[in-house]
């Protein structure tokens, strides 16, 4: 592939991008959110149509319109999400969709599908219904159906990403043994130790960006990582930092010892000081929003105790969190946030109304007076308190939202990525209220995937790889280098043989 | 699938052969039941007979319904447009030019055309089925009613003849007091019943249609990535439905022998009921068609031992949706239990709130 470009309205996905797949090679494609992997493999696999560039297969140049092109080209594709059907059996699922006979010869159909799984050692039986069958297992035999339809290019999209680590050894098996048999296979995943272990070649891509192809063996994960965050710092004021008062660290606000939830972030231990801002830093899928998400228990959690000022408590809802006086702005503000048909004041007096209780509704007036309040306060930018939250931009989105928290008056505040897709400006201002809300005696962890950000806003970043704490720097040592560095050299190396 | 999974004997069974092997379990031990509480009718073959003689169209309704649920739809103008057949064939018997064969054209005819109409728009414009298939209900009462008002007695001599036969089967059934023999008679629509499942049942386990109307229920969006035509399967499942809506129409007013305002009221919902019992899931994809009868006679047979007790016929009502509820939940565990995953009723998106929505519901809570 030479020079692909995309655009979508209002971004360009992918900037004249080049990528080369060679036969019988594992290659991987990493990149950071947005970086533009899904859209490269979906311009290969035929989903999408490229702007400009060529694609070359084989030596002959080829323009798919359509995915079905694509897997008659001998380009197979398996999504992160398994696109089969749970209440079928393996064989069904390797073989519907694909014969245009009238009727279903299951003698047949079962023989072909055992023979293929014992070929691919795949630990399944034809007759077995889907669901059945792990995670794993399924995902194997979504590369089985591709692998049967003669595909020379294998297309896995983060297929590692809900399966445990005997299951992606098992998966990793059976992509060696494709190798083998000369299939090249793009592999993308978020997991820097996979791609380690498995991959021929990386590519790296940023904001859309070609970064480099380099080869495994000789690409440190240092560089790597450093080539996926990039170095580019936005030159906005550098903010002045608060740094919670020493003597006063007797007892944190919040304390968590072995906290789980079903998410599957390893058991971690978690203190936050009255006045501090810490945030979770590493790269996307290490675990640094499931961590905020078992703090909150908006993901069931499963073990652990946690301690508010000293004290034991039992939460376990969502509402048991607020009412302790915890406050989470979720990562996902379109799903799990906004309301986007009520207004402005409705969607910021919402938990407030909730705390409560919906039998005791705040008047007009003082619901009204509470907006007024908070839309001067954030500088939110909206033309009346009545208007609907959809028609506002995603950046005052994100301040009603977060003056639906402040109105709650929380001790201990999480902010799950509060400004991603929101313009620098806004990004600063919500910064600097952070630091603000610090200086007044707030708790709060703020999480980005911007590292930097998290730099200027941070006293303290615990640092997460593959869902388990793997360090903690303070003061002097946050610098962005040693954030990589402690990425890199963290955790076990699972996956090494 | 029996076949099948006699060759490797550790393969599990599937949630569609559990649910109906649970149906018919049920049904057996419910039938064994009424025969030692009431053994002077419930051992006579005839009774047995009789619930498929009487009830016919309940079953052939609810067979079509099986295959639009296992695609993951819904479909409740089957009772009216079946109630609709039964007057339409009346009007036309009686109209001194109707001919047997011709009040079946009409009745396919009907049962199509509606099928065809509410498989367009729900396949293919991708509207709702419960809204469709609800106007669908509407207009087929309101046809019905605009049509003829009162009731039609058929009195066409060929179609008598077609109503009062039966098939004797003279070597089966019994004596009565005085010691007469009385053998067991079948009914024309008991015939059809057997045929039309056989047929079915077939279609749904060896045919392509078939299984792409399991995948389509299980996972319309990985159905439509496998390369299936899910537009056209759930079209055709629609249109399965109109036209066994309009067989039942058909055997309706051949066992009553009248095109009446009332006829098959509420039919649709007693269907949805029986599926349900007979092992198909609402929410899509799982069931077995053996389970359409099964469903229906495990309602049919409760409401026969209630009527027997003695008990207020209301109490029937009330104790088919207690059965319902029942088993809905009795599925909801076996499945989540099954997966290993959390409870979740098994009902179709649209009749609950989506985990998503209750995930933001706490959340804003």
């Amino acid at each position: 592939m030479r020079g692909i470009s995309k655009s979508f309205p209002g971004v360009k996905a992918l900037d004249s991008v080049d990528f080369t797949l060679r036969p019988g090679e594992i290659h991987a494609l990493m990149g950071e959110n947005g970086a533009g992997k899904s859209t490269l493999i979906k311009v290969i696999a035929g989903v999408y149509e490229k702007d400009s560039g060529s694609i070359t297969l084989e030596g002959k140049p080829i323009h798919f319109k359509a995915p079905e092109e694509a897997q008659n080209n001998g380009i197979g594709t398996v999504y992160q999400e398994i696109m089969l059907c749970p209440n079928l059996t393996v064989a069904e699922n390797m073989y519907i969709g694909r014969s245009h006979s009238l009727l279903v010869n299951w003698k047949q159909m079962n023989e072909q599908a055992e023979r293929l799984l014992a070929s691919l050692n795949i630990p399944a039986r034809a007759t077995q219904e889907l669901s059945s069958c792990s995670l794993a297992v399924q995902q194997m035999i979504a590369i089985a159906r591709a692998v049967d339809m003669d595909c020379n290019i294998l297309i896995l999209d983060e297929p590692t990403s809900s399966l445990d680590e005997d299951e992606v050894h098992t998966l990793f098996a059976l992509m060696r043994e494709l190798k083998e048999r000369g299939v090249g296979i793009i592999f993308i995943t978020h997991f820097l130790e996979q791609a380690y272990e498995i991959s021929d070649r990386i590519t790296v891509l940023r904001n859309g960006k070609l970064v480099g192809e380099y080869e495994t063996i000789a690409l440190l994960q240092i560089e790597l990582i450093s080539k996926m965050l990039g170095n580019e710092l936005d030159d906005i004021t550098s903010l002045k930092k608060h740094e919670p008062d020493v003597s006063d660290v007797s007892i944190p606000v919040f304390e968590a010892i072995g906290l789980s939830s079903s998410a599957g972030v390893r058991p971690f231990d978690f203190t936050i000081q009255k006045g501090e801002v810490n945030g979770f830093a590493g790269l996307l899928g290490s675990g640094r929003s499931e961590s905020a998400r078992a703090i909150f228990t908006a993901d069931r959690v499963t073990g652990g105790e946690v301690r508010m000022k000293g004290k034991r408590v039992k939460i376990k809802t969502p509402l048991h969190a607020i009412t302790q006086g915890i406050g989470y702005l979720p990562e996902d503000r379109k799903g799990d946030g906004i309301i986007e048909d009520l207004s402005v004041r409705d969607n910021i007096i919402l938990t407030l109304q909730v705390l409560n209780g919906f039998f005791k509704p705040f008047s007009l007036k003082q619901a009204q007076e509470f907006a007024e309040e908070y839309i001067e306060r954030l500088n939110i930018k909206t033309p009346t308190a009545d208007t609907p939250i959809k028609s506002l931009s995603g950046g005052n989105q994100q301040k009603v939202i977060l003056a639906r928290w402040l109105l709650t008056h929380p001790e201990y505040l999480i902010l799950d990525e509060p400004t991603r897709g929101i313009d620098v400006g806004t990004k600063v201002e919500i910064q600097k209220l952070v630091i603000a809300l610090a200086h007044e005696g707030m708790s709060v962890t703020f999480i980005s995937s911007e590292i930097d950000e998290m730099l200027r806003t941070c006293s303290r970043l615990i640092v997460m790889k593959d869902r388990e704490i793997v360090g903690e720097l303070r003061g002097s040592q946050l610098t962005e280098s040693a954030v990589m560095n402690v990425i890199a050299k963290g955790g076990k190396n699972r996956w090494a043989d | 699938m029996a076949g099948v999974n006699a060759i490797k004997k550790k393969t599990r069974l599937s949630n569609s052969n559990l649910l109906f092997l649970i149906a018919a379990i049920i049904f057996v031990l419910m039938y064994l039941f009424a025969i030692i509480m009431y053994p002077g009718s419930f051992l006579q073959f005839q009774t047995f007979f009789d619930l498929f003689n009487l009830n016919a169209p309940l079953i052939i309704m609810t067979l079509g319904l099986c295959i639009v649920m296992i695609g993951g739809g819904i479909d409740i103008s089957i009772g009216a447009v079946c109630g609709l057949v039964t007057m339409a064939c009346a009007f036309f018997l009686e109209s001194g030019r109707g001919s047997i064969w011709g009040a079946i054209l009409i009745a396919l005819g009907i049962g199509i055309v509606f099928g065809i109409g509410q498989g367009y728009l729900i396949a293919y414009l991708e509207i709702q089925p419960f809204i469709i298939t609800l106007s669908g209900l509407f207009m087929a009462q309101g046809l019905l009613t605009t049509l003829h008002k009162d009731p039609i007695n058929v009195t066409m001599p060929d179609f008598v003849k077609l109503r009062d036969f039966e098939i004797v089967i003279n070597w089966l059934g019994t004596r009565n007091r005085l010691g007469v023999f009385i053998p067991c008679e079948i009914k024309p629509g008991t015939i059809i019943v057997v045929i039309l499942l056989v047929i079915l049942a077939s279609l749904m386990k060896w045919s392509r249609f078939g299984r792409n109307v399991y995948a389509v229920g299980g996972n319309a969006h990985s159905a439509n990535m496998l390369g299936i035509n899910v537009k056209r399967t759930m079209f055709i499942t629609y249109v399965i439905s109109g036209l066994t809506a309009g067989i039942a129409g058909f055997v309706y007013i051949m066992t009553t022998g009248a095109g009446n305002v009332g006829n098959a009221a509420g039919a649709e919902m007693k269907a949805i009921a029986s599926a349900i019992i007979g092992g198909t899931l609402l929410n899509g994809g799982v069931g077995n068609l053996l389970g359409a009868p099964i469903g229906t006679l495990t309602l049919l047979v409760i409401n026969e031992l209630i009527r027997a007790a003695g008990v207020q016929s209301n109490f029937q009502a009330m104790v088919s949706g207690l059965l319902l509820y029942f088993f809905i939940v009795l599925q909801s565990i076996i499945m989540s239990l099954r997966d290993k995953r959390e409870f979740t009723l098994a009902l179709p998106p649209w009749l609950r709130l989506s985990r998503k929505a209750q995930g933001e519901a706490l959340q804003h809570r």
